[in-house]
């Protein structure tokens, strides 16, 4: 009894793993995506759009911040890397970059704050704790709490580049992993401050005016909002066959339709 | 003094501080399983189980990262079991106590009581790095088979050895070989205790995010080669979890795995009750 | 084919298969090792193990705060685990009756084999907000950390020291009895010390997985590197530094993760030995008739 019951449940795991990796899936080339998580919900739209186009590939997009991108794409684990940031010299190694587009970060605050603009200098002062109550730059009094992503992330890299200018960020800051808990920290606490990008920005958090610009896809376009980024595609090396395909195609008038749909600037 | 309370009413207040205890724990425990299965359930139904996920997983369902589950998990026990029982065999029927064994159990004990980040970390240098199979299905459950390999080899060890000597016996005196033996008489014995074994390590594969955190990726489709990159159950609970992404998807996975471990313990208990009562039977 | 030739190749081919444990903890020590000490080498044995700062980005690479972030979970966690766990084993192997037992045995199996990222699921969104509310602070914090270990490794001490309790011949026990002693003071005098080697077993199976537990702590512990001043303070485990930063390092830093990661086998290997220690013990006090 016991050992017909074994013998079966093998067969059908033999079965399965068969079909697994010799079935009708196995006959596709394979473009593995992954870095900056501000970069995935267009890379996501690039590829579905892309493989609804092209059956034969397989785009598989993943997260795990522009550090993860930049890191797997020289270690060859995947294809293509993507980063919120320009590229420091000493990652370059090697490596090509492909800007797919420009997007905005935005300070954000509580929609009950009542401060609606700062300059980059007092943006510097805040999250380096030079400033610590919002009644210094025109607030209610109350200690201003710092939200900030995680160290590897491309949206931190990108703001500390822009705004801090190697001064370092107050060490007692809390961090989130992702856009997404940045906006939750500071929808719950009147008094925090945080950066998201500019793509994931809703209305029930408020967007800050830099220097007196609020930031739109038009400012960013003329270059008057100041805190901007490059999206980049990374490849380790000249690409070649469907990943360079794949990059010619996002780069192209089809891709960069997507890109604009995304509240992202195209780069051309 | 605490020596001079009456046994009689020390033997009381003891009871009661064992009740107590005992019940404590429980409670602790079911707290925590009825909540996850509270806040889980109401979520979990036919799309959620069988749709793809949307927007990043946010929303949608979560069939990929079932079948992830299952694929890397069926790796991991197609590749652990040969290896587990194939030592327990060895150690059991072939091997005396020499250092050679010693040195096998130690491996076993040492493999068994690594933290799985270690093994995450092995899994990205070697598999993925080194060998080059990339973020893929494939290295997840390798990977996972490694650790997956100890509760295979020591369940099916016990359960070989408990099998009675007398058995073997017979079957050389009939001139059966030694391998014959084995084949024939010992394994099919031991066939419950093994089977344990295997279910206990696909649980402990199942269960698993750390190993796999830099081995299989976090891919959103369903992997359809071993070469694909996947994202298992316990990672993406991971990830909605820690990129706050979706509280409810995460309640969800959250309900859908503790069923899925329900499922497991349940099966492994039957098995193990047939297979006792069975021994006792003879 | 002869059989005697197929009897050797058999034996050689599963002697194989026994050897495969032995080649992987070999593997994975060689490769975690090769990673690893280039770290070890560039920023120094002693500076790696005891440094206080941990700055990847200035390139100071110390991980004693960890150390201690490590320990003092596990300690915290054990303290609170022990005695509820073996109390909660003498519960069951003594004084449940046994219709509560055999619902209660299969649960427990079931909650240690629950998803350790579930536990700390369950953390974050219930106990560090309910920490915050209670003792101020941000709700992550060492203390918040060794509550949810605390849970996961109940079920392994609880069902490791029944073992070694039920363990115990029962020729013992009666012989107390029938000596007059009452039911508590044979727990006390006979069963419990007898099952000392056992229930050491058991803390010390629990103490690895607490050391070992990675996700769930990332989860509730807040992970700030930094010696905590009290248990409501926020740090962060050798485990969680792995894997939170083992994504963007590049360089000596990822060699230093590599580092850090032999530091957690060797701590591990450690306990085993000592485990082990205990479990010759056991044998000699039983077999030599401990009474």
């Amino acid at each position: 009894m016991d050992l017909k019951y074994g013998v079966g449940l093998l067969v059908i795991l033999i079965i399965i793993i068969a079909v697994l990796t010799f079935g009708t899936g196995s006959n596709y080339d394979r473009i593995e995506i992954a870095g900056s998580t501000s970069v995935q919900p267009v890379a996501e739209k690039l590829a579905e759009k892309y493989m609804e186009e092209h059956p034969n590939v397989r785009v598989d997009v993943m997260g795990g911040g522009s550090g993860l991108g930049i890191r797997s794409v020289s270690q060859d684990i995947i294809a293509i890397g993507t980063s919120s940031k320009a590229l420091k010299t000493s990652e370059k190694d090697g490596l090509i970059e492909y800007p797919i587009g420009r997007e905005g970060i935005v300070v954000a605050v509580n929609t009950n704050n009542p401060v609606n603009s700062l300059s980059k200098n007092q943006l510097k002062d805040i999250f380096s704790g030079n400033i610590t109550n919002w009644n210094e730059v025109g607030g209610l009094d109350g200690r201003i709490n710092l939200v900030i992503r995680e160290d590897g992330s491309g949206t931190r890299s990108a703001f500390e580049d822009l705004v801090m200018n190697k001064t370092k960020v107050k060490s007692d800051a809390i961090v989130q992993t992702s856009t997404e808990s940045i906006k939750v920290a500071v929808k719950q606490d009147p008094n925090a401050i945080g950066y998201i990008s500019l793509a994931h920005m809703t209305p029930d958090v408020k967007a800050l005016k830099i220097d007196g610009v609020s930031p739109s896809i038009e400012t960013i376009k003329d270059g008057t909002y100041k805190l901007q980024r490059p999206f980049l595609f990374v490849t380790n090396g000249e690409p070649k066959g469907p990943v360079k395909e794949f990059i010619d195609w996002c780069l192209g008038p089809e891709g960069q339709e997507i890109v604009k749909n995304e509240k992202i600037v195209p780069e051309t | 003094m605490y020596r001079f309370i009456p046994p009689k009413i020390a033997q009381k207040i003891m009871t009661g501080v064992f009740w107590a205890s005992g019940l404590l724990t429980i409670l602790i425990l079911l707290v925590i399983i009825g909540y996850v299965l509270l806040k889980g359930l109401p979520v979990v139904n036919f799309e959620f189980i069988f749709a793809d996920p949307v927007n990043s997983g946010r929303s949608g369902g979560i069939f990929p990262f079932i079948m992830s589950s299952i694929y890397v998990t069926l790796i991991a026990v197609l590749v652990a079991t040969p290896l587990g029982v194939g030592a327990a065999v060895y150690l059991s029927e072939y091997a005396g106590e020499n250092r050679l064994v010693k040195l096998i159990r130690f491996g076993a004990e040492t493999l068994s009581s690594i933290p799985s980040i270690v093994f995450g970390l092995f899994g990205l240098a070697f598999f993925v790095i080194y060998m080059g199979l990339g973020w893929s299905v494939l290295s997840g459950g390798l990977t996972l088979a490694l650790m997956a390999l100890p509760t295979i080899l020591s369940a099916s060890e016990v359960s070989i050895e408990s099998i009675n000597k007398s058995y073997a016996e017979g079957s050389l005196a009939l001139g059966a070989t030694k391998w014959q033996t084995i084949y024939k008489v010992v394994i099919p014995a031991a066939l419950p205790g093994i089977t344990t074994g295997v279910i206990l390590g696909m649980g402990r594969a199942i269960a698993e995010a750390a190993a796999v955190l830099y081995t299989v990726g976090a891919a959103l489709m369903i992997p359809t080669s071993i070469m694909d990159a996947a994202r298992p159950l316990p990672l993406h609970l991971y990830i909605l979890a820690t990129e706050g992404l979706s509280m409810d998807n995460a309640w969800g996975t959250a309900a859908v795995l503790v069923i899925m471990i329900l499922i497991i313990t349940v099966v492994t208990n039957t098995l193990v009750d047939r297979y006792r009562k069975k021994m006792m039977g003879r | 084919m002869s059989k005697w030739n197929e009897e050797f190749f058999i034996e050689k081919g599963l002697l194989l298969t026994a050897i495969s444990s032995v080649i992987v903890i070999a593997l994975i020590i060689i490769f975690i090792f090769r990673e690893g000490l280039p770290a070890l080498q560039s920023v120094g044995f002693f500076s790696f193990l005891f440094g206080m700062e941990w700055a990847p980005s200035n390139g100071q690479y110390g991980i004693f705060p960890m150390i201690i972030g490590s320990l003092g979970i596990t300690a915290l966690s054990l303290l609170m685990a022990v005695p509820l766990g073996v109390f909660c084993a003498i519960f069951l192997s003594e004084i449940a009756p046994s219709k509560i037992r055999k619902i209660l045995n299969p649960t427990i199996q079931t909650l240690a084999g629950i998803p350790s990222v579930v536990y700390g699921f369950f953390g974050l969104v219930l106990l560090v907000p309910f920490m915050r509310v209670q003792f101020g602070g941000t709700g992550f914090s060492m203390f918040t950390a060794s509550v949810i270990l605390t849970v996961m490794i109940l079920p392994i001490i609880v069902s490791v020291s029944e073992d070694a309790l039920r363990s115990i011949p029962v020729e013992y026990k009666e012989a107390s009895l029938a000596l007059g002693a009452t039911h508590w003071q044979t727990i006390k005098n006979v069963i419990f010390p007898a099952a000392i080697p056992g229930i050491i077993t058991s803390v010390i199976l629990g103490m690895g997985r607490a050391i070992g537990e990675t996700l769930a702590i990332i989860m509730v512990a807040g992970n700030v590197v930094q010696i905590p001043g009290s248990i409501m303070d926020p740090v962060r485990a050798l485990t969680s530094n792995i894997a939170i930063e083992m994504g963007y390092a590049t360089g000596v830093h990822y060699n230093a993760l590599f580092a850090t990661g032999i530091v957690l086998v060797f701590m591990i290997i450690v306990l085993l030995v000592i485990a082990n220690y205990f479990h010759y013990k056991k044998k000699v006090t039983i077999g030599g008739g401990y009474l």
